[in-house]
């Protein structure tokens, strides 16, 4: 009887074909692309056998055998045939069947992939989506790193791009009640500058357009490592670019053995869960196998590598949570303490500017503001209060200072001390100045911060006395300038202890600057970045928890198990060896043993596959890359790159990318999963959206994911990559996977492109986090943190700490560490090591320099030269012709050098040199300056002088070490840097 | 007639530039005739943003001001022009026609705000148009209004008489308004650009050290007529704002009943920080 029907249906495929290819261009030009070709289907056991015959003639099914098919595909049985080539198939069946060798395909991967990609695109082809215009444009949608867009499309062009504004028909938004006032926000998503901008960047004269090959490089010959860097490049055909690229991986395994590839990626990527690094990156590099990369927190340094031993929360990178703190702020708070922390800068993490009118309301309700910080950050200028300038590197001097004034004072709470932690006496005594006779008074911490001492005491009186909310770093609680330096752990340990001190999660006292936490559901699953998009890597991502179990895909393992630091790729190049310590959340012990590069058994790296370009930026003493790019060792450097930016150009071969808008994603805004759990919570709605791809890719560019399949396509494995779909057919998968489609129907998101939930009801909002620990009780907030093996005692009693109590005294470092003098269970301050203080380099170099995350990019996404964000008075300046990233220079230090306003300047230390356009204003504390980090260009140019990166990559200057010995931690803000005046001649003498 | 006009408030301006951003988005690469050519791609802002940075010291404050064509009523570029190549609508929007306008490099120098572009490629000038082309297919706001994260901006379409109602009640503001060009860009909480504060830190001897006086009275006098009064902060610091530039000399007397008294004379230029005055 089944037999039959797979009979039938065999003899009908050539109609099915026949009819959608006249229906639909896209599904007749794919029959063309296969031209003539042979599909032969059967069973098993030879009692079904047909042959599909593809050519000039048409489409037709025959009757048994063929002598040479192209493609064979056999089912076990008739049952699981019907079952996955029936339309709309259950992808379990098909994912069943396909583990269970219940269907075994043969062939070249060319033409395999060919035939099931037909035969998707017969499901998906007729699919309509945007919403068309009466003036000819349709209207898309996009997600992006910095909030949800709609694009306007004429013609296959961008016309412009705009922020989603809420319809009537979308869900209605929340309000809080706080001291007789009725808060809602605004029906609108914000956007970030850098969103904004993003028709810039798809037009941008960087952009890579066609493969190329560097001019001296030949992989069957001299390959000039050498020149990397120097030497031009010449255009070449995707065929050719491909077969080196499969060529060099096949070389590198036969050759070195498993380890010799490595892949380095970005931190971020482009939004959505099909194309992100943590999607189809690892799913090619686990096909591939490689020597994956290490990652570091590195922008939330102090608080894992110091921070957490205190109080845990190691799942969060250290950082304190925040639910419920927006209500409690807004009803209870007195003030709050910005203290590194610039959240308008940077719109907190992926959020725009949606917390910003979070903060206009407390600003209303008359919370006072103090922000401790060297700059009068964007923060601060926006919304006033007392401006507290500290030298770089000294805060936690500062924050034992004030610790100092309540415990003399009595301005603390004993009893939350008494029952909620532990080992304040030793605390207690280090501050008075017990056993080392120095008590650390406000006077003391003078001489190190800059500081007026009367100012510390007022600080301490009003913080001791006010309900005060701490917003340590740009988030409320993370991130800051103060967590990457030397003393970054110091002073996010400080942090925790200030907050033991005051009562931390009591009404009004906690972490936070309204960044974080408004009143959404937390229960409406839809994955974030991290969950693995189609990795179907269940190690190192997060999609075990959630996305494997509710989208049925194959799963995907990396063979080889050396990994490579983030930070230390020079070393290992150059040294051919490096230790580390490895980011593990899992509990506060992981980051403790060391990691060895090369791991034994496998192959040092000889082949990188880079994708993208961002490190020269955003890389600490970045300059060590270009001697390690150009090393012998490295036989072969292929870049997945967009733009023609950073170190692209230290490639042998470069593989152009499409951006986010030419190809199909899906995702939800700010939604990032288990890096920072609830991560929408910054955002005032929860906002999902179908990432339409809205123009064709441009130039010869492709889609990453196209990348990857046509790589594997040269070494048999391009089919399992893509299970047969395109990356539409993906989203759709991930659409089905998720709790959208209770929603939403499938066909309503492919044309509106959107969906906005509503929030969760006033009276089921989640509780404030840490007032179930003021007060005694069991967690009640919604994470899994810890682990269910990480309390103590009973399940949801106490921290992850080793007493569950706040650890004055860090159980975990005493026991892990006992030798280490720069990470003492007992958090002294210890100064840092380049810095003022540090005559030897201050006397050469003066000046502190601060690195901050950038405004008006994200990293490196929007920084090419002809953005519509070049001219931006605080990011890049014209100067005869080129824009300069800017850097800040307070009127003193400008005065003494003869700068002025946007004049150029080199700023240098024994690292290199960069030129800038100089901003001169009292915005900056004497002795410092500041730039944004993540600079995307790097343009160095030989002048009199020597190298000068006039592109503005601030990180060729900042230290490469880590801030404490035993951390992988980086400290770009510890740093020293001279400033002069830069001729304009001598760049016209300049190669 | 309902005219458009655009205000603005300075206190609610992030510095975000999404106005700059937008303006640029709609106009690179994108002819709209006849309301606009395409703007170039680099070089041009015909939004643009203002930054004022008052005083010094750790007492300083800034402000942003987007700027751009203020739509002028009285508008000196349409005089200028003298042939109808530029345009007032009936609803108030200004228009420089691209074809009729072209080669007058001459129309750019007519405008006291600067707000003119001159278009190279094309050889017209160019101005922020209020999304004309927009707001005829029924766009609610132009595009910069949109885009602000914080409503700093605001576009209202308003008769004469409801708009001079507005500005009287809202105290609102135009750039240059001695030129008579009657803008229709008006301005909410432009004292900040406008203004100066005078500002110090209050302080008394405390146990070889010095600390922040709290609630100290301090006055300032313009010759023998208190200007204003102010108490001092948990920092000891006070800040008085409003006063005109150049306005000459003040006397700052602070008084606290436990710490005595101190006095300063301020010669006032611009705004100004005081540093520490020792109340003895």
């Amino acid at each position: 009887m089944k037999n039959t029907a797979l009979k039938g249906l065999l003899l009908a495929l050539p109609l099915i074909l026949k009819s959608a290819a006249g229906k639909y261009p896209s599904v007749k030009e794919k029959i063309r692309q296969g031209g003539n070709r042979v599909v032969q289907i059967g069973l098993k056991n030879g009692s079904v056998v047909r042959h599909l015959v593809f050519g000039a003639g048409g489409i037709a099914s025959k009757p048994g055998r063929h002598p040479s098919p192209d493609v064979t595909i056999i089912f076990k049985d008739a049952a699981t045939a019907l079952a996955m080539m029936k339309p709309g198939a259950d992808r379990s069946v098909i994912i069943d069947a396909a583990k269970n060798f219940k269907v075994v395909v043969k062939g070249k991967d060319k033409w395999i992939s060919w035939f099931m990609q037909l035969m998707g695109l017969v499901e998906t082809a007729p699919w309509k989506y945007g919403m068309p215009s009466p003036d000819g444009t349709i209207r898309y949608t996009t997600n992006s790193n910095g909030g949800p867009l709609f694009v306007y499309v004429r013609n296959g062009k961008i016309l412009r791009v705009t922020p989603i504004t809420l319809e009537d028909d979308d869900a209605a938004s929340w309000s809080i009640q706080a001291r007789g006032r009725k808060f809602t926000p605004l029906r609108k998503a914000t956007v970030s500058p850098h969103a904004l901008s993003i028709k810039s960047s798809v037009y941008s004269e960087k952009r890579l357009l066609y493969p190329m090959k560097r001019v001296d490089f030949d992989p069957n010959g001299e390959r000039n490592t050498q020149n990397r860097g120097k030497s031009g490049y010449v255009r070449i055909s995707w065929d050719e670019a491909l077969d080196i690229v499969a060529g060099e991986i096949s070389r590198m395994k036969t050759q070195y053995g498993p380890g010799a590839i490595t892949i380095f990626h970005p931190a971020h990527h482009q939004w959505g869960n099909i194309g992100y690094w943590l999607s189809a990156l690892l799913r090619f590099g686990n096909f591939i196998g490689f020597t994956r990369m290490g990652f570091s927190p590195v922008s939330w340094e102090g608080w894992y590598w110091g921070a957490a031993h205190h109080f845990g929360n190691s799942l969060r990178l250290g950082l304190p949570g925040f639910y419920g703190t927006v209500e409690d702020c807004l009803k209870e708070a007195e003030q709050i303490v910005f203290w590194s922390s610039d959240p308008e800068s940077t719109g907190g993490l992926y959020a725009a500017f949606e917390a910003t009118q979070r903060r206009m309301w407390a600003k209303e309700l008359g919370i006072d503001f103090i922000h401790i910080d060297p700059h009068l950050n964007n923060t601060a200028q926006f919304f006033g209060g007392k401006w507290i300038p500290i030298r770089p590197g000294t805060d936690p001097a500062l924050a034992i200072a004030i610790m100092h004034e309540w415990i003399v004072n009595g301005l603390y709470d004993k009893k939350y001390v008494a029952e909620r932690t532990n080992g304040f006496e030793e605390w207690r005594d280090y501050v008075l100045g017990v056993n080392d006779g120095i008590p650390k008074t406000p006077e003391w911490q003078e001489a190190e911060t800059g500081v007026p001492a009367k100012d510390v005491r007022s600080l301490a009186t009003q913080w001791g006395s006010k309900k005060t909310y701490l917003a340590a770093g740009g988030l409320g609680a993370g991130w800051g300038g103060a967590c990457r330096s030397a003393t970054g752990s110091q002073w996010a340990r400080c942090m925790i202890l200030m907050m033991a001190m005051q009562g931390w999660g009591k009404p009004g006292v906690n972490f936070g600057n309204l960044q974080f936490a408004a009143p959404l559901d937390h229960h409406f699953y839809f994955p974030g970045y991290t969950e693995g998009g189609i990795s179907g890597e269940l190690t190192w991502s997060a999609s075990s928890i959630n996305n494997y179990c509710r989208m049925p895909h194959v799963l995907t393992m990396n063979p080889v198990k050396q990994v490579l630091p983030r930070q230390r790729l020079p070393e290992a190049i150059l040294d051919g060896k490096c230790t580390w310590h490895a980011w593990d959340g899992s509990s506060l012990e992981a980051q403790f043993a060391p990691v060895e590069y090369p791991m034994k058994g496998y192959s040092p790296i000889h082949m990188l596959y880079r994708y993208g370009s961002s490190s020269l930026g955003t890389m600490p003493h970045s300059a060590r890359l270009i001697e390690a790019y150009r090393h012998p060792s490295l036989e072969f450097i292929v870049n997945q790159s967009i733009f023609m930016e950073g170190e692209a150009q230290f490639a042998d071969v470069i593989l152009p990318a499409c951006t986010f808008l030419e190809r199909w994603d899906i995702g939800e805004w700010a939604n990032c999963g288990g890096f920072l759990q609830h991560n929408q919570d910054q955002l005032n709605h929860r906002i999902f959206v179908l990432q339409h791809k809205c123009i064709e890719p441009l130039g010869e560019s492709k889609s990453d994911y196209q990348i990857f399949m046509d790589v594997l396509e040269r070494l048999g494995t391009g089919f399992m990559f893509s299970e047969g779909c395109s990356e539409l057919a993906w989203c759709k998968r991930i659409f089905d996977s998720s709790d959208l489609p209770k929603k939403i129907s499938w066909k309503e998101f492919l044309k509106k492109g959107y969906y906005v939930l509503p929030p969760e009801e006033e009276t089921a909002r989640d509780p404030v986090d840490m007032r179930w620990f003021a007060e005694g009780r069991s967690k009640d907030v919604p994470e899994m943190n810890p682990l269910p093996a990480g309390y103590a005692e009973e399940f949801g009693k106490g921290l992850q700490t080793q007493s569950g109590k706040i650890e004055f005294v860090s159980k975990t470092l005493a026991r892990a560490e006992p030798d280490n003098p720069e990470r003492p269970a007992l958090n002294r301050y210890i100064p840092q090591w380049e810095g003022p203080n540090i005559k030897e380099i201050a006397s050469r170099f003066p000046l502190q320099l601060l690195s901050a995350h950038p405004s008006f990019t994200f990293h490196t996404y929007g920084d090419e030269e002809d953005s519509f964000l070049s001219g931006i008075q605080d990011h890049r300046i014209e100067v005869g012709g080129f824009h300069y990233r800017v850097i800040r220079v307070s009127p003193d230090d400008a005065k003494t050098r003869g700068i002025g306003q946007h004049d150029l300047v080199r700023v240098f230390n024994d690292r290199g040199a960069v030129l800038f356009a100089a901003d001169v204003s009292p915005l900056i504390a004497p002795g410092v300056t500041k730039a944004y980090t993540s600079c995307a260009q790097f343009d160095l140019v030989s002048t009199p002088k020597g190298p000068v990166d006039r592109g503005g990559c601030i990180n060729l200057l900042t230290p490469g070490r880590t801030l404490e010995k035993g951390t992988e931690g980086i400290a770009p803000n510890s740093c020293m840097v001279e400033l002069e005046k830069w001729e304009p001649a001598l760049m016209e003498a300049a190669q | 007639m309902k005219k458009w006009a655009l205000i603005i408030d300075v206190a609610k301006c992030v510095n975000c530039n999404n106005c700059v951003v937008s303006c640029r988005d709609e106009h690179v690469d994108n002819d709209f005739l006849p309301y606009a050519a395409a703007q170039p791609r680099k070089g041009h802002s015909w939004i643009d943003m203002h930054r004022k940075i008052r005083g010094n010291g750790p007492m300083v404050d800034v402000s942003y001001m987007p700027v751009m064509c203020n739509h002028c009523d009285n508008a000196p570029c349409m005089k200028f022009a003298g042939d109808g190549s530029i345009y007032k609508r009936p609803d108030g929007i200004v228009i420089m026609d691209p074809i009729r306008t072209k080669g007058r490099q001459d129309i750019v120098r007519s405008c006291p705000y600067k707000a003119i572009s001159w278009n190279e490629e094309r050889q017209v000038p160019q101005i922020w148009i209020f999304d004309a082309h927009l707001i005829d297919q029924k766009w609610k706001q132009p595009r910069c209004v949109q885009s602000c994260p914080t409503e700093a901006m605001q576009a209202i379409l308003v008769d004469d008489v409801e708009l001079k109602r507005l500005v009287a009640a809202e105290s609102l503001e135009v750039r240059k308004p001695e030129l008579g060009t009657r803008p229709r860009v008006f301005y909410r909480n432009m004292n900040r650009f406008t203004k100066c504060f005078i500002g110090g830190n209050i302080v008394a001897a405390h146990s070889g050290g010095q600390e922040n006086v709290n609630g100290a009275v301090v006055r300032v006098l313009s010759g023998r007529t208190q200007v204003a009064e102010a108490i001092t902060d948990a920092f000891g610091d006070f800040k008085i704002d409003g006063l005109d530039r150049d306005s000459g000399t003040y006397t700052v007397e602070a008084q606290h009943n436990l710490y005595g008294t101190a006095n300063a004379a301020v010669s006032l230029g611009s705004s100004s920080y005081l540093g520490s005055l020792v109340l003895t």
